[in-house]
């Protein structure tokens, strides 16, 4: 259907996913399959501060995800609390104190207007963003790994159909689809929704590669030998072309969820995403615009803690598909 | 080549037609009944049964898909007698909450978005060219580190978070820009200008991050190659065979690229239109989420699946006219 040009010239393309623009990585060949193990990849890696970085933030933000009810009790605000005396009704609700309200008290500030703990809100808010943007990675990666694997391996009508369907979605304006469809269905349960959503337009940037890959390694010998000896076809897919895709869909999986991640927020600041009164940074961002000029600590915590994220995973990515790139001698 | 138009041309027909199909079904199956939003108070059954009538709500699905393929080329009317509503040929629906037609709505605010996607297309090939190539030319050097941690920063950095920050820096504290306020071009260019700087930056920052990227690598790959070695080895200078033989296989896919982020941001810049207040197709579509008014968001939804069809067949025509190779397969 619309299968781009650059595919004909097996040229690098960009996978324009959902607003954000990522690199796909130069692992389209896969020829040179994985022979250095985890090992030296982990090795090369931790000699590299930016990945370390922000592994160590992605760590922290998932600690905090998980420890949430603990931090909250820690602190002495659940996010859903309104604090009448850490505002001003007579600013129209500003909070009192420089940073928005920052102290002891509320270590990060309040909302303005209702007095909410935004320490709090923060907190559980990472469970919203990294919870939504690793269940859609593991989708997007089981569905493309397999129906990649099932396109690239057996070929024919069934590679015909997926590839078809892949470029549709492709070809589909994906993210104000998925607002349509955020705002038409009910409200309950949008955390599921949102993954569903997003997965569903994902999924193709992986297979694709994945596709591709799969073709040149059906070529191989070893997988020759493993037909000849009499394997099944699922078990050659899953046993023997798999495990040399291992670290293509590591690096592919890493460089998705920033998207990921950015597309939840960008849902929820929308009006579309995580529903109110759950606290999610894309929705603490979209309520602080209104208080930009006066309280600009309230866009500064929320905005600062997504950018990180996003960028942490984006640089850990970055640098997990150089290093497979120099492992695989390109 | 005029027959690979036409096959090129059908597909994006099919695709239309399947993004119309989809989005039909999803506003059929899941949303809430319409006629209901439109009774509002005082509602009984026989009206609802009546909006439900003159919308043609109660025929089944096929038929309500067909009459609204059909209105889109030869319009429809709504109702009938002295509450019929007319919506003329390009009918993409009738937004009864605004009492106008969708499309009628959509071709007043297209100039604007427009606006906002030139600019800041623009700034974003301007920028994404340059830094790609300085950061090819002096690989490993210290600008292509610095060039590199830039653009997975610009990758990173989420617009919204970024027009805030830009916002509150640039006009509340430093006052460089005025605040934003709705004027005409020819009446107050300065003004004018004003408005719209700040989201040029903020759309183009990150498309300018991910074409610094493309463009840098692509380069790269082409100098590797043998034709360029060779074209070296004839003695031809260095800016000779940057120009006629690096640059325009590393650049063009940075027009398919180009083409079609470009369809996409035509049909509305959603986030950055609504953080700026800027009246163009990408706020009329979230206002109209927040309001639920169901035709508006569908109607945006083709035409940004129209957009993003039309852009790719584009991108299509320019490349067999830019890279040879395409030519000879695309015959």
């Amino acid at each position: 259907m619309t299968s781009s040009p650059t595919d004909l010239t097996g040229t690098k393309t960009v996978a324009a996913g959902t607003g954000d623009t990522a690199e796909a990585p130069a692992a389209t060949q896969a020829a040179g399959a994985l022979r250095a193990g985890a090992g030296g990849t982990w090795q090369a890696l931790r000699r590299d501060t930016g990945a370390m970085l922000g592994l160590g933030y992605i760590v922290l933000i998932s600690l905090v995800a998980v420890l949430a009810p603990v931090l909250t009790a820690i602190s002495g605000w659940n996010p859903y609390e309104f604090d009448q005396s850490a505002i001003d009704p007579n600013l129209g609700g500003m909070p009192i104190g420089p940073w928005g309200g920052m102290g002891a008290e509320h270590w990060l500030g309040v909302e303005p207007g209702s007095g909410r703990d935004i320490f709090a809100r923060i907190v559980y808010g990472a469970r919203v963003s990294m919870g939504i943007a690793l269940s859609a990675t593991a989708l997007t990666t089981v569905l493309g790994v397999s129906l990649g694997l099932v396109a690239g391996y057996f070929g024919g009508r069934v590679d015909l159909v997926v590839s078809r369907v892949m470029d549709f979605l492709m070809a589909f304006p994906a993210l104000i689809f998925m607002i349509a469809v955020l705002s038409a269905l009910p409200a309950s349960n949008r955390s599921a929704l949102l993954v569903v959503v997003i997965s569903v337009f994902g999924w193709p940037y992986l297979a694709r590669i994945v596709r591709g890959q799969t073709m040149s390694l059906a070529q191989r010998e070893f997988v020759e030998a493993a037909r000849a000896a009499g394997a099944s076809g699922t078990r050659i897919v899953f046993r023997e072309i798999l495990p040399n895709l291992r670290s293509t869909i590591i690096v592919m999986a890493t460089l998705a969820v920033p998207g990921y991640i950015g597309t939840e927020a960008g849902l929820s600041f929308l009006g579309v995403g995580v529903v109110p009164p759950a606290p999610s940074w894309g929705q603490m961002i979209a309520a602080s615009v209104k208080w930009y000029a006066v309280d600009p600590a309230y866009f500064v915590v929320p905005g600062t803690c997504l950018f990180l994220l996003v960028l942490s995973f984006t640089v850990l990515g970055d640098r997990l598909s150089a290093v497979v790139d120099a492992q695989e001698g390109r | 080549m005029p027959r690979f138009l036409l096959t090129r041309i059908s597909s994006g027909l099919v695709v239309l037609l399947l993004v119309c199909l989809f989005t039909f079904v999803v506003f059929f199956a899941l949303s809430p009944d319409p006629a209901v939003q439109i009774c509002g108070k005082n509602c009984t059954p026989e009206l609802i049964d009546q909006i439900r009538g003159n919308l043609g709500l109660d025929q089944p699905f096929w038929t309500q898909f067909f009459l609204f393929v059909a209105g889109i080329f030869a319009g429809r009317t709504y109702g009938d007698g002295a509450a019929a509503v007319e919506c003329a040929a390009p009918c993409l629906g009738y937004s009864f909450q605004s009492s106008q037609a969708v499309w009628d709505m959509i071709v007043q605010r297209l100039p604007v978005s427009a606006t906002i996607a030139v600019g800041a297309a623009v700034l974003w090939l301007l920028a994404g060219l340059v830094g790609g190539l300085l950061s090819a030319v002096k690989e490993d050097t210290f600008l292509d580190r610095f060039t590199t941690g830039l653009t997975l920063t610009g990758m990173s950095i989420p617009n919204y978070v970024l027009a805030l920050v830009l916002q509150y820096v640039l006009v509340v504290r430093l006052q460089w820009l005025p605040f934003p306020q709705a004027v005409r071009f020819a009446d107050d260019p300065v003004q004018w200008f004003g408005n719209f700087v700040m989201p040029w930056i903020v759309l183009a920052v990150g498309y300018a991050a991910a074409y610094t990227r493309l463009t840098r690598a692509n380069v790269l790959d082409v100098l590797r190659e043998n034709y360029v070695r060779t074209a070296y080895a004839k003695g031809l200078p260095q800016a000779l065979v940057w120009r006629r033989h690096a640059l325009r296989p590393a650049l063009t896919p940075v027009v398919t690229i180009f083409g079609m982020d470009f369809a996409g941001l035509l049909g509305g810049a959603l986030i950055t239109e609504t953080v700026f207040g800027i009246n163009g197709v990408g706020k009329m579509a979230a206002d109209s989420i927040a309001r639920n008014d169901q035709p508006v968001i569908m109607g945006v939804t083709l035409l940004a699946g129209f957009l993003v069809v039309v852009g790719n067949i584009v991108v299509d025509v320019v490349y067999t006219a830019i890279d040879p190779r395409v030519r000879v397969n695309a015959r």
